[in-house]
């Protein structure tokens, strides 16, 4: 039984070797994306260009605008004279925020009646606008409460909300982002890897010499997929080390479960990628058929964005990726630091998908030409 | 009859309205070279398939080696070897590296796979090649290598698909000695061919045209049956048929 398993994954180790370009994807990858998404991505908005009209020009108008930008999420690039050339400077999107301040402000201030400011934002992109947003109305009730509380002859506030954000008390993105890049590396590289490999011989004529040996099915497959467990567990190492290091991405759980899920998560995508070959016939379609999941996989997964504020039609079929649940079990276990007994209907999932998937590529591939 | 290699009985394969191969039956002798000629899309390749166990035939049956294809396809694929139309070895690997990954697939291990590495590499004079890289070779050497491996596991039964396209005639000849060879030693050898040379070289030829089976026999006895003087006049009386 699988006498022929080694001599398959023998040749596939040298062809990989003799494969300059794939390896250096498969080995690079990794590394790109982490940099890319670990410096670049900040889901958190901070210092947005932002122009003032300060009609008050007073010591009590000077305070506002200061204790705005102090915020973090303001950075005043000019001050300007009048609605005009704030708009136009929205308009050249030399700014996208603007604290307006009009002249009766520092008197209404003083008489205790209420005084206005306005703070506006560019909000054709909502995400970005949303931290300016909440920065300007805390810092309004802030001010707001102090002014009242000294009025009503306080020295303390009657309630003091703490927040204490759990987990990830910095709200670093790289803390969210780093974990899932994991899911994201491996779903990557390894359907599309495998999609190709057994297209690629089918292509080049060699699976037609492989097929009239009395090599079985189930040992090419395996032969197939067993050298990309390894290149996977390389891969998921390489993302996390590279986290640790360079951005300072807590690993508080059981690295032993962490590898164990991990496995069968690479099983799971290599049993997509084989599923997803044997349904193909040239490694064009192979290529097209990995990125029609692929997509699905950054957007639905809550790689990126929180699936709560997801459609309940959408929630569910982010279910039905396997890095969806695989994304919850890296998170839980490296920011978390939880075990199996919190995240077992996670893991459960993920082995129902690679029972599944195997079934399905078996069952698929068939050792003929038809 | 013992001595039957290849049984073929009323071979069918449709692939959709399209009849690739026709109520095909003949039989093929243990140690007999045997050619299949015949102008592209004539059958020849699908017949081959089928009796590799590639292909299921739509209706009929042969046995090879005494082995059912339709019924024990896996079975029949330890007793045949195959080269097919194309290179099918991996471009990538070495001659060395070819023939062991096929030698392990074939089950050979350790001293045993050495042995016969061996053999076959003195048999076909691929000594000072082996650290070349498939896709450095010549046709005729790429081709010495195919047989190779299919050789490894010393198949009663070679099946051999238009081997000697691309390859030059030194080549070529050598290859028909190395065929021969083998069949003084017992081994049934069926090829395709359309090079009217290489099928004077046959033992017993089969003639096909649109999958049906048109003519059989010795090289002049199929000659004769087709209507022309040679066999290359039988293949143009037959491709002109063919084209009409």
């Amino acid at each position: 039984m699988m006498t022929r398993l080694w001599p398959m994954v023998r040749k596939e180790f040298l062809q990989m070797r003799r494969d300059r370009l794939t390896l250096g994807l498969m080995f690079g990858v990794p590394v790109a994306q982490l940099l890319m998404f670990g410096f670049a991505i900040q889901t958190d908005v901070r210092h947005i260009p932002t122009v003032v009209v300060d009609e008050s020009r007073t010591p009590a108008s000077r305070d506002i605008i200061a204790a705005l930008e102090n915020t973090g999420s303001f950075r005043i690039v000019a001050h300007v004279d009048g609605r005009p050339a704030l708009d136009a400077a929205f308009a050249r999107g030399d700014a996208q925020a603007a604290i307006v301040i009009p002249n009766d402000y520092s008197r209404n201030v003083g008489r205790g009646s209420t005084a206005t400011i306005q703070v506006i934002v560019d909000a054709s992109d909502p995400l970005s606008s949303q931290s300016a947003l909440a920065a300007a109305a805390g810092l309004g009730q802030a001010r707001n409460l102090t002014i009242l509380a000294a009025a009503a002859g306080r020295t303390s506030l009657p309630i003091d909300v703490r927040i204490r954000p759990r987990y990830n008390p910095g709200l670093r993105s790289p803390n969210y982002i780093v974990p899932g890049l994991v899911g994201l590396v491996l779903t990557m590289t390894m359907v599309l890897i495998t999609a190709m490999a057994i297209v690629r011989e089918r292509e080049r004529g060699t699976l037609e010499q492989l097929i009239v040996t009395p090599i079985t099915k189930t040992e090419l497959m395996l032969g197939k997929i067993a050298p990309y467990i390894g290149v996977g567990l390389f891969q998921m190492t390489a993302v996390l080390i590279l986290g640790r290091f360079v951005f300072d991405v807590p690993l508080v759980g059981s690295l032993w479960l962490l590898y164990g899920v991990s496995l069968v998560f690479i099983v799971v995508s290599l049993s997509l990628g084989l599923y997803i070959s044997a349904l193909v016939q040239t490694q064009q379609q192979a290529i097209q058929l990995s990125f029609f999941f692929m997509l699905p996989s950054i957007l639905l997964s809550g790689f990126m964005f929180p699936r709560q504020a997801m459609p309940e039609f959408f929630q569910w079929l982010g279910l039905l990726l396997p890095i969806t649940p695989f994304l919850e079990v890296l998170r839980g276990i490296l920011l978390k630091g939880v075990g199996l007994e919190a995240l077992w209907p996670q893991t459960l999932l993920l082995a129902g998908f690679a029972v599944g998937l195997i079934t399905l590529a078996v069952r698929r591939f068939h050792k003929t030409l038809d | 009859m013992t001595d039957v290699a290849v049984d073929i009985r009323e071979l069918t394969r449709r692939f959709g309205a399209l009849t690739a191969v026709s109520q095909l039956t003949l039989q093929i002798a243990r140690g007999e070279v045997f050619g299949l000629l015949g102008p592209n899309g004539s059958g020849k390749t699908t017949t081959i398939r089928m009796l590799c166990g590639l292909l299921d035939p739509t209706s009929g049956g042969a046995t090879v080696a005494g082995i059912d294809v339709s019924t024990a396809p896996e079975r029949v694929k330890t007793r045949i070897g195959y080269m097919s139309q194309r290179f099918g070895l991996y471009e990538d690997l070495t001659v060395a590296e070819n023939l062991q990954f096929y030698g392990g697939i074939y089950g050979l291990r350790g001293a045993a796979q050495a042995t016969r590495l061996a053999e076959l590499v003195a048999f076909l004079g691929l000594g000072d090649r082996m650290h070349q890289l498939a896709a450095q070779l010549s046709g005729g050497w790429k081709q010495r290598l195919a047989l190779g491996c299919a050789l490894l596991h010393q198949p009663p039964v070679l099946f051999l698909d238009e081997p000697t396209a691309g390859v030059d005639p030194a080549a070529r000849r050598s290859f028909w000695s190395a065929i021969h060879d083998l069949a003084r030693r017992g081994t049934t050898v069926l090829v395709t061919t359309h090079y009217m040379d290489e099928a004077e070289r046959c033992d017993r030829l089969a003639m096909m045209s649109l999958g049906h089976l048109i003519a059989l026999g010795s090289p002049a006895e199929v000659a004769q049956q087709v209507g022309g003087k040679t066999l290359e006049d039988a293949f143009i009386i037959l491709q002109e048929r063919d084209e009409r």
